[in-house]
This record gives structure tokens, C-alpha cells and sequence, in this order.
């Protein structure tokens, strides 16, 4: 292997922005057939580097390689013309349009006049598509295919070019475990053509089950590269943030109180069916199933936001009617939804005004808002959750992902809620805010606050709950607790496969 | 490094870029003409601006709240005709609160199309610029409306009248844009406004009721035509069915200029009146040095894609972007 010249290579780049070194001194080589892992925490650079490898920025300093040729790279097509292809997160497809336009996009075959060439562009397309094994065709609007599929669809936009190297940039953040073996297919196909892979991701379980070689990226600078085989998480997360992260679990040590909340019998049409469950205030009860399984279903029935069609909810042992936000709030209630960016935040308001939104009302001084108030409460928990901004005048969408969160959680638990429902909190958050995080849950429930954890993320899951309920289909499979829980028999609860 | 200078540059330009301009066009045209900055003629300027200010005021909110009022010239018409045909058969002490429930009925019914049903709002107020066009025509035949008796009446108080030397028409001005300037930066309503205009997913996941704030939104700026209407009828004494056509553009004009964006969430009372006399000077300062006024359109204009070219400029960190 080490004969070989590398797909892509990287020496020596530089990239720097007023006031930041972004990328420093940050060399890669990435050999044909290899799957190569960046790591690094939100902001050490991942990003600018592939900004750079795209053709979006251009490097201070530093070479690239692609085979033993340099090249420069003055914009994304001419990146791609170069044999560099990326699978982005975010996926950019025109939803209206079928398959293989999207795969042609900018690049349609056409005949005389300019008309295109449906009869070669559909052939060539299903050619593609046949080597990625997928159960759809040229002809199928992008629209009505999962997210799944959709991602297929640009990784077949991949094929289209002799690719060098192809770079998955958090590949797997919305598929669920069925899609995700798919995927890794995929890349193992490509990886058997010769093709140098580099794969970005959170995921460690997914670096150790994928990936050749883990780089590790930490404030711009390049902190080596590993043999997978030879190293462990702890060993690359040490790498990532310089110091030990503590995964295990701290020992519950207070008294679970009483039922805080009761959900018998709850059912909301085909979302999910016969829901029961008890979280006692003090414990931590986690939700694990796949996306779809009727997990956020369910809190956004607890919240007001979609009405059961049948069943109740107790809270103190109570019967309530929750049919909106605000009702919810009032019985004492709060979510923090799954995605900060677009239910969680008004992200062009500042800080303390995203934090206090849901009791706007209550603080007011005669018909006024108090600022006062307001900035006694954004204090408290900017302090509590240990909250990193310049200060509240900041406009919430500057701020790193794990501090929007933390302002998200502190807006809720500012509404001092016997319940708290807690959907994906580390979803797209850096290692060191996620370890924040889930101690804060942990000093939560402590505390003596009834919470809920919704979670896609296994050790996640494992790592918080006391106990855990594995859904599957819209159903309840079966509540674990810590003593009987298992990873295998947690999985095969989550995939349908174990009787109940 | 001269990269940095020019983003600095574009970062001021855009927070008080309005500012800047306002300043530049009273130099300029002051230079211009001698006349320009006495008194009289700044006091002209403001009276002229008065109910385009008044009926910008209440855009204002509609615009922060992510949505569009596209109705407020034809609602005016309304307005000013209900009130000088009621003048005459009820008086003016049942006549105005009269054509102020009227008004307020039409706010209310879009607010509830736009709010409850959740329509969109350009279709919504777009429809009703002709259909309340379609009403007021209905309700005057098609006649224009003139008071009999214009010297037995005190209703001119609110168009001609002065209090301490100072045009009624721009005390209104000043008292509604406090009050309401108010209303938008200090009080929770205000909040939500700004919450649901800049997000409506995440203002309902906070427990704020997206349709009640925007119902009371185009509540707010009917009442405000309702005002401008009266400002009109009250000056004028008698009017035709088309006395605020085309005003919803101009108004509309004056809000962008003052740097609310169109996508909601932003804006202030303040800035929409700094946008209300940049329109008023410009078209005053183009009739003192002899332009004919059809001209203030086409200069509008290219104010206004200035404007809005500078915001997103400062947003995108760049004035234009290759390819």
C-alpha cells in the first residue's frame, strides 16, 4: 500500500480569515481504494478543508494532488472535473425534476436545437443506477423518494465523472440503520473500483465499522492519522479535544420521586398505536427507535402539538387536555424540538429574546417588557449551562451549534416544566458541547425534573436513561431497564426482529 | 486585507446605511436650493408625508410579521369616502367611529384569511385591493363625495387644523408612530411579532399563537388607514373613489427603506419613518429644483433597488457575486 501513490494528497495548506487561521499547515493523502476518516470537533477546520478541496476557497499557501498532478481548483464544477466529488449533507436536488435530470444536471445529453436526449439520458442514468442497486428508476420524481434514496441519487451524480476520490460529508445524519447499510455498500463497491474515499463523521461506531485510516483535525491544525484497526475512540476523541472524555455513566444517587407523567393507552392514526409508559420525576427515560418509529410523534402529541385519537395523558396523576403549546406549557411541559435551526430558534433574534419567548408575557413590568427581568433570566442560565456568547445582544444564529442548543435547553427549563422533553439534544454538535450536555441531563433529572430523551444515537441513549423504550413501527416493544439492557437485544428491539 | 476594510465598510453601510443616506440627500439637495432646509418647506415635507407615513406605520407590522398588506390604498379610498357620505348623513361625531368600525371590519377579515386560514397574504391583500375598490365604487355609485357645508363643520380640525402652530396631520403622525413605536419594542406583543414574522415554526414550538398576532397585525394597519383616511377626508372636505391609488406601493416603498425585510422579522417604527421622510425630501427636492414629479417614480425606484441591494449585499458579505 505504501507504494502507491496517493488519490488525493494535501501539503502544506494554509487558509486564514481575518482574526482565524482556518486551515494550518494541514497535510492528507488519501490512497485509491482507501476509506479515509476526518475527524475533528465543529470548527477545527473540516469544513474550510473540503470548502478548499470544493474550489470554494482558494488556500493561502499548500498544494493539492490529485494522482501525482497539481491542481488548482477555481470553483466547484472544475472540482468535480478534476475527479473530486462531494456527497453533501445537505442535500442539493431539484425535487421537481426526475432522477435523471438530477443526475445530469448542467450536463444533459442533447440532439439537434439543443433538445435533450431523454432516450440516451434515461440509459445512461439506469446504467448508473443499477450499480448502486436501488429500487427506483431514471424516470422517478426526486420528490417521492426518501432521504435515502435521494442521497443515492446524488452519489449516482457522483458516478457520472471518473471519480478520484469521493467525500461523504456526514453521510448517514438522517438515514436510518437499514438505509445506512445500503450506504455503506455503496462505498465499499467504491472502494473496491479504487476510488480514494475521505469520510466525515460524529459517528464513531460508523469510523470503526468503515474506515482504513482515521485524520484527526483540531483548531486548523493537522494532529496525524491513525490505523483504524490500531486505535480506539478514546484514543481519537483524546486527539479531538486534547484532553479524556468520560462516557461512562455516573451512578444514580437520589431517590426517584413520584409519577410525574402517565400516558395510557395513546394512539394518533397511523403515527403510532397503544402508547403506555411512566416517567417518574427525578429519572431519565429514553426513547430509541429508528426515524419513523412514532418517537417524535409522540412528544409533539405531549406538547400540544398533533391531538391523539385516542388515550390520555396524566400529569400528577391528573387527566389533562393538552391541545396547543401553550397549553402544554401551562400543565408544565416543555420540548426541546429536534431541529434548534428551524423549531427551536428564531435565529435572527438575540439571545435573551430567543430564551424568554415563551413567557414573554409574564415579564412584563405593567404593559411593558422588563429587560431587567429578561436579563436576570438570560444570566442565570447563560451561567448554569455555561452558555459562550460575547453577550444576550448577540443574534442567536452566530453562535456554535452546541451554544444554540444550551440556549434552546435554557429556555425551557426557564419555564421551571415538571416535564421535559428532550428530542435528538446533541443532534450536529461537537464532541465536548455533546459530553456537556449529557451531564447537564443527568444533573436534571437529579435535580428532580421528570425527562424524556429522544435519541438516534445509541451510547447516547445508553449513556443518559435510566430506563429505555424501544419503539418500532408506531408501537412499544419493550422498556428496558439499566440492569437488562443490552446493545443487541436494544438493536433487535428497534429493527422488529425480537418477539415481544 | 482590503477584503476586511470593504466587509467593515458594508457592515456599517448596512446597520445605518439608511442613516448615511437620509443625511447625504439633505446635503445635497439643501446645496441645491437655498429653500430646501427652512422651515416651511420641512414643514410641508412632514405634512405631505403625513398619511403615507401614518398608513407605513401599520404596514410596518404586517411586513415584520413575515407578510404583505397590499390593500392599504384602496382601504383608504374606502375610508375617506365612507366618512365624508357619513359626515353629511350622521355627522361627524357618529360618522368617524362609523368608518373606523368599517375599516377595522375589512383588517379583521384579512387577518383572519392570512391568520386563521393561513392564506398567503400577497394573494389575500392583492384580491382586496380590487374588491374594496369593487365596495367603495358600490357604496358611492361611482360618485365623488363632497361635504355640503365645508364652513359649518369641525371636521376639517383633523386636516387643516393646527395645535401650537404645529399641522394636526403631523401631530397624528408623531403620537401614533410613538405609540405604536412602543408597541412593537416594548411590549410582549411586539415580541411576538417579531418571533412569528422570523420564525413561525419555531414561535408556535415557544407556545406563541402565530394566527391571533398576525390577525392583530392587520388590525393595527387598518386602523391606521382608517386614520389616514380621516387625515384625507378631513383636508380635502370631499374626494374621489381613487384617492389612495397606488399609495400601497409607495408605502410599501417607504417600509423597505427603512430596512424591514420583506421575508419578516425585521424592521423597526423608527427606521420606517427615517424611510418615510427619505421618500417625502426626495420627491419634495426633485419639485424644488424643477423636475417635473412623474420623475420622483423612476428615482423611487432605483432608491428602493439600492436599498435592497445594499441589504443583501451586507447579508452575502459582498456587493455581487460571479456566476
Amino acid at each position: 500500500m505504501t507504494q502507491q501513490s496517493p488519490a488525493l494528497r494535501l501539503e502544506g495548506i494554509v487558509k486564514t480569515f481575518p482574526g482565524v487561521r482556518a486551515l494550518d499547515n494541514v497535510s492528507l493523502d488519501v490512497l485509491p481504494g482507501e476509506v479515509h476518516a476526518l475527524m475533528g470537533e465543529n470548527g477545527a477546520g473540516k469544513s474550510t478543508l473540503m470548502k478548499v478541496l470544493g474550489g470554494i476557497y482558494q488556500p493561502d499557501e499548500g498544494l493539492i494532488y490529485v494522482g501525482d498532478t497539481p491542481v488548482v481548483m477555481s470553483n466547484p464544477l472544475d472540482s468535480k472535473a478534476k475527479g473530486i466529488v462531494f456527497i453533501h449533507q445537505e442535500l442539493s436536488l431539484a425535487e421537481e425534476l426526475s432522477v435523471a435530470e438530477n443526475v445530469y444536471l448542467g450536463e444533459l445529453p442533447t440532439l439537434s436545437f439543443g433538445r435533450v436526449d431523454w432516450k440516451t439520458l434515461y440509459e445512461k442514468t439506469d446504467a448508473i443506477l443499477s450499480k448502486l442497486k436501488v429500487g427506483f428508476n431514471a424516470r422517478t420524481l426526486v420528490g417521492d423518494l426518501s432521504i435515502a434514496n435521494q442521497q443515492m441519487v446524488e452519489i449516482a451524480r457522483a458516478l457520472t465523472v471518473d471519480a478520484k476520490a469521493v467525500i461523504f460529508d456526514e453521510p448517514t445524519a438522517s438515514l436510518t440503520d437499514a438505509e445506512k447499510l445500503v450506504l455503506f455498500e455503496v462505498i465499499a463497491d467504491l472502494k473496491s473500483q479504487g476510488v480514494g474515499i475521505v469520510y466525515i463523521s460524529h459517528r464513531m461506531e460508523e469510523i470503526f465499522k468503515m474506515t482504513d485510516r482515521v485524520s484527526v483535525l483540531r483548531d486548523g491544525q493537522y494532529q496525524g492519522s491513525l490505523l483504524t484497526a490500531d486505535t480506539n475512540e478514546e484514543q481519537i476523541t483524546q486527539m479531538m479535544i486534547g484532553r479524556k472524555l468520560d462516557l461512562s455513566r455516573a451512578p444514580i444517587t437520589h431517590e426517584l420521586g413520584d409519577i410525574a407523567l402517565e400516558v395510557r393507552n395513546l394512539s394518533c392514526g397511523s403515527s403510532y398505536q397503544n402508547i403506555n409508559f411512566q416517567v417518574r420525576s427525578g429519572e431519565v427515560l429514553g426513547f430509541y427507535g429508528l426515524v419513523g418509529a412514532g418517537r417524535t410523534e409522540i412528544a409533539e402529541t405531549l406538547f400540544g402539538l398533533r391531538q391523539p385519537s385516542a388515550g390520555t395523558i396524566l400529569l400528577d396523576g391528573e387527566q389533562m387536555h393538552i391541545n396547543s403549546p401553550s397549553a402544554a406549557i401551562k400543565a408544565g411541559i416543555s420540548l426541546v424540538p429536534e431541529d434548534r435551526k428551524t423549531q427551536g430558534l428564531v435565529l435572527g433574534m438575540n439571545c435573551r429574546d430567543n430564551m424568554t419567548l415563551p413567557q414573554v408575557d409574564d415579564m412584563s413590568a405593567g404593559p411593558f417588557v422588563s429587560d431587567g427581568a429578561e436579563v436576570a433570566v438570560f444570566d442565570l442560565y447563560r451561567d448554569r449551562l455555561d452558555i459562550r456568547t460575547p453577550g444576550w445582544r448577540q443574534t442567536v444564529g452566530n453562535l456554535s451549534g452546541g451554544n444554540q442548543q444550551k440556549i434552546v435547553i435554557g429556555k425551557w427549563l426557564s419555564m421551571h416544566p415538571k416535564v421535559l422533553i428532550v428530542d435528538e439534544p446533541t443532534r450536529g454538535i461537537d464532541v465536548g458541547s455533546k459530553s456537556a450536555i449529557h451531564k447537564l441531563i443527568r444533573e436534571l433529572a437529579a435535580s428532580g425534573y421528570a425527562v424524556i430523551v429522544i435519541s438516534s444515537e445509541m451510547p447516547e441513549v445508553l449513556h443518559v436513561s435510566d430506563r429505555i423504550v424501544a419503539m418500532f413501527s408506531g408501537e412499544i416493544i419493550r422498556t428496558f431497564t439499566s440492569e437488562d439492557v443490552t446493545e443487541d437485544n436494544l438493536i433487535q428491539a428497534i429493527s422488529g426482529i425480537t418477539p415481544k | 486585507m482590503a477584503n476586511i476594510a470593504s466587509k467593515q465598510v458594508l457592515t456599517v453601510l448596512g446597520k445605518q446605511g439608511i442613516l448615511i443616506a437620509f443625511v447625504l440627500f439633505m446635503v445635497i439637495f439643501s446645496l441645491a436650493n437655498s429653500n430646501f432646509l427652512s422651515l416651511d418647506n420641512l414643514q410641508s415635507v412632514i405634512r405631505s408625508s403625513a398619511i403615507l407615513g401614518v398608513m407605513a406605520l401599520g404596514v410596518t407590522f404586517v411586513v415584520i410579521s413575515g407578510n404583505l398588506d397590499l390593500s392599504v390604498g384602496s382601504m383608504m379610498s374606502f375610508s375617506t369616502i365612507v366618512v365624508l357620505d357619513l359626515h353629511d348623513k350622521l355627522g361627524p361625531n357618529l360618522a368617524i367611529p362609523t368608518m373606523y368600525l368599517m375599516t377595522l371590519g375589512l383588517g379583521g377579515f384579512i387577518g383572519y384569511l392570512v391568520g386563521y386560514l393561513r392564506l398567503n397574504s400577497l394573494i389575500v391583500t392583492l384580491g382586496m385591493l380590487s374588491a374594496i375598490h369593487g365596495l367603495t365604487l358600490t357604496y358611492s355609485g361611482g360618485q365623488n363625495m363632497d361635504i355640503a357645508d365645508k364652513s359649518n363643520t369641525w371636521f376639517g380640525f383633523f386636516g387643516r387644523g393646527e395645535i401650537f402652530g404645529l399641522p394636526v396631520p403631523i401631530i397624528l403622525f408623531i403620537l401614533l408612530a410613538a405609540f405604536l413605536g412602543v408597541l412593537l419594542a416594548k411590549t410582549p406583543f411586539g415580541r411576538k411579532v417579531y418571533a412569528v414574522g422570523g420564525n413561525p415554526t419555531a414561535a408556535a414550538f415557544s407556545g406563541i399563537p402565530r394566527a391571533r398576532t398576525v390577525f392583530t397585525c392587520y388590525l393595527i394597519s387598518a386602523f391606521c388607514v382608517a386614520t389616514a383616511g380621516l387625515i384625507q377626508a378631513s383636508r380635502s372636505m370631499g374626494s374621489q373613489n381613487t384617492v389612495g391609488q397606488g399609495l400601497e406601493l409607495e408605502v410599501l416603498a417607504a417600509v423597505i427603506l427603512g430596512g424591514a425585510s420583506l421575508l419578516g422579522g425585521s424592521g423597526t417604527i423608527f427606521k420606517t419613518v427615517i424611510g418615510i421622510l427619505i421618500l417625502g425630501f426626495i420627491q419634495n427636492g426633485l419639485l424644488l429644483m424643477g423636475w417635473p414629479f412623474y420623475v420622483q417614480f423612476v428615482i423611487t425606484w432605483i432608491i428602493i433597488i439600492l436599498a435592497v441591494w445594499l441589504d443583501i449585499s451586507v447579508k452575502r458579505g459582498k456587493l455581487w457575486v460571479s456566476n
